[in-house]
C-alpha cells in the first residue's frame, strides 16, 4: 500500500506485488463472470450462462492460491503496518470475491430455466440492478489496484441504490405472480436472481470496507447506508389494499 | 514533528498512553541533547507511563540510546555532552545540577547490550550495588539476593552455586543476572539498552518473559533494534529518526496503522 518507497528486501516487495496482482486477477475474473451471468439473464444468452458456470473452478483455485500465499507471507515475513493490513485484507477480499463468483454462477444457472419461459413483462429492473452492481464491483477492484481510498468510499455509499432497486423489484415480481400463477416459476427464479445481485452488491461493499482499512488504516463507520427492506415487505392483492410496507 | 502523548487518540488497548488512569513516571519535555556542537536529540517530548513498557525504535544513530542515557544521566561521565530541557521524575528535573546522581541511578537502573557481570560470585554481583545504598544484615542481604534472582527468573538455575564466579554462567543467564543486579536496589524505572541483542532466541524469549513480569512493579524503557521484540514487549512504542521523535503510540497502533509515513516505512522495512 505504498507506492513511493520500495521494500529493502526486494523479494518481499515482489511478493506483495504478486499478491496484489492475484487479487486484481481474481477480481477481473469475477467481474467477467458477473457480466456473463448478466447477459445470460437479460439477453437470454445460453453460451454466456455456461461460460459463467465454467469459470467458477478457476475463481476457486485463485482463492486457494491466495490463502496459501497469505499464510506463507505471515509465517515467513512477519508483516506489520500497511503490509500486514494488505495481506490480511487479501485473505478476506478473496473470500468475498469467491462468494460473488458463486452468486454469478447461480444467476447463470437460473437463466437457463428462465429461457424456457416467454415472460410477459420486461426485465429492465433486473438489468438496471445488474448494471449498478457491475459498476460497483469494477470500481472496488480498481480501488484495490490503485490503492485509492476515495473509490472505496464511493462504492461503500453506492450500495443504497442497489438495495432500493431490489426492494422495488421484489414488489414488482410478487405483483406478477398474483396476476397470473403461470408467472410463479420464472418470477421465483428472478427473485433469486435479484437477491443474488443484491448479495453481490453487499460483498462489493464489504470489499470496499476491507480495502479502505487496508489502504488507510482507518475503519469506515458502522452506519453504512443499508436498505434491503424486502424482509418486511407485504404486497396485498389489489382488491384488499394497496401495497403497504412496514 | 514530535507527537506528544496528549495529542494521541486513546486506542482500545490497555497500552493507551496519556489516558487519565495511567500515572506517568517520567515526563520528558523539550529535551535537546548535544555531543559537543552536534545536536543528537531535538525537542523530544515523551512520557513513560508507570508500570508500562515503552519501546524505543529507530535506525542506528536516531538518538534512541542517547535518550536512554539521558534518563539516568549516564552522559555525565563524558565531557562535552549536555542535555537541555526537562526530564521530570517525582517532581524533580533530573537534569538539574543539584541532583544526586548516585541516588538517581539507584532509582533508575540500566541494563546494557552485552552482559556485564562483575568478576565475582553470583551473590556478590547482586549484593554489590545494594551495599552502596543500604546497610543490610547478612540475613537481609541473602534475602535480597534471593528476591532479585527470583524476580529475574534466575534463582532456580543458580541457587546451588551462588558463590561460584558469575563468568561461568551462559550469556542468557549473565544478562538475567545483570537484570537481577539492577532490580536488587529496588529501582522505580529500568532502562534496557538492547538487552537481548547478544542472546540466542530462547534466552531472548526468557528475557522478554521477564520484562513482562517486571512491568507489574517497574516502569520500563527498552531500546531495541528488533522490531518484533518491540511489538512483543512494549505497551507503547516511540519511533525516532535523526534525533527527532517521529511518533509515539500504543504498540498495536504503531504496528498495524502508524500515523506517520516515516514510521510506516521504517516498521515495514522500506527505509530508503
Amino acid at each position: 500500500m505504498n507506492d513511493e518507497i520500495q521494500h529493502i528486501v526486494k523479494s518481499y516487495e515482489q511478493e506483495l506485488v504478486q499478491l496484489r496482482d492475484l487479487v486484481t486477477r481474481m477480481g477481473g475474473l469475477v467481474e467477467s463472470q458477473v457480466a456473463l451471468a448478466t447477459d445470460a439473464v437479460t439477453e437470454g444468452d445460453a453460451s454466456a450462462a455456461s461460460r459463467a458456470v465454467e469459470q467458477d473452478p478457476a475463481v476457486d483455485a485463485i482463492e486457494r492460491e491466495a490463502e496459501q500465499f497469505v499464510i506463507r507471507l505471515l509465517a515467513l515475513r512477519q508483516p506489520v503496518a500497511g503490509d500486514l493490513r494488505q495481506i490480511v485484507a487479501t485473505l478476506k477480499i478473496t473470500t468475498d470475491l469467491e462468494r460473488i463468483g458463486d452468486y454469478a454462477a447461480n444467476i447463470a444457472k437460473r437463466s437457463i430455466v428462465l429461457n424456457q419461459f416467454s415472460l410477459p413483462f420486461s426485465l429492465s429492473g433486473v438489468a438496471s440492478m445488474a448494471r449498478l452492481v457491475q459498476e460497483n464491483l469494477k470500481l472496488v477492484i480498481d480501488a484495490i489496484d490503485l490503492a485509492d481510498p476515495e473509490k472505496t468510499v464511493q462504492v461503500w455509499r453506492a450500495d443504497q441504490a442497489v438495495d432500493d432497486l431490489y426492494n422495488a423489484l421484489f414488489r414488482e415480481l410478487i405483483t406478477y405472480m398474483m396476476e397470473d400463477p403461470r408467472n410463479i416459476t420464472p418470477c421465483t427464479h428472478l427473485l433469486f436472481v435479484a437477491k443474488n445481485f443484491e448479495r453481490i452488491g453487499d460483498h462489493a461493499t464489504n470489499i470496499a470496507e476491507i480495502a479502505h482499512y487496508a489502504i488507510t488504516g482507518e475503519v469506515l463507520p458502522d452506519g453504512r447506508p443499508k436498505g434491503d427492506n424486502s424482509a418486511y415487505a407485504i404486497v396485498r392483492p389489489r382488491e384488499q389494499d394497496q401495497s403497504v410496507s412496514s | 514533528m514530535s507527537t506528544t502523548m496528549s495529542d494521541q487518540k486513546i486506542g482500545e488497548s490497555a497500552a493507551s498512553t496519556g489516558s487519565p488512569e495511567v500515572a506517568l513516571r517520567l515526563s520528558i519535555r523539550n529535551l535537546d541533547f548535544f555531543y559537543g556542537a552536534n545536536k543528537a536529540l531535538k525537542s523530544i517530548n515523551l512520557d513513560l507511563p508507570e508500570r508500562k513498557v515503552t519501546g524505543m525504535i529507530g535506525p542506528s544513530g536516531c538518538g534512541k540510546s542517547t535518550l536512554l542515557r539521558v534518563l539516568n544521566r549516564m552522559y555525565d561521565l563524558y565531557p562535552g555532552q549536555r542535555a537541555v530541557g526537562e526530564v521530570m521524575f517525582d517532581g524533580e528535573n533530573i537534569l538539574d545540577k543539584g541532583i544526586d546522581i548516585n541516588v538517581l541511578r539507584s532509582r533508575i537502573g540500566m541494563v546494557f547490550q552485552k552482559p556485564t557481570p562483575f568478576p565475582m560470585s553470583i551473590a556478590d554481583n547482586i549484593a554489590f550495588g545494594v551495599k552502596l545504598h543500604e546497610k543490610l544484615s547478612k540475613a537481609e542481604m541473602a534475602e535480597r539476593v534471593e528476591w532479585a534472582l527470583t524476580k529475574a527468573a534466575l534463582w532456580g538455575e543458580v541457587k546451588d552455586r551462588l558463590n561460584t564466579n558469575a563468568a561461568g554462567l551462559s550469556g542468557g543467564q549473565q544478562q538475567r543476572l545483570c537484570i537481577a543486579r539492577t532490580i536488587a536496589t529496588k529501582p522505580e524505572v529500568i532502562l534496557l539498552d538492547e538487552p537481548t541483542s547478544a542472546l540466542d532466541p530462547i534466552s531472548t524469549l526468557k528475557v522478554e518473559e521477564l520484562i513482562d513480569e517486571l512491568k507489574r512493579e517497574f516502569t520500563i524503557a527498552i531500546v531495541t533494534h528488533n522490531m518484533q521484540q518491540a511489538a512483543r514487549c512494549a505497551d507503547q512504542v516511540a519511533f525516532f529518526y535523526i534525533g527527532e521523535m517521529v511518533e509515539v503510540g500504543p504498540a498495536t497502533q504503531i504496528f498495524t496503522a502508524p500515523r506517520q509515513k516515516r514510521t510506516q516505512d521504517y516498521v515495514t522495512g522500506r527505509f530508503g
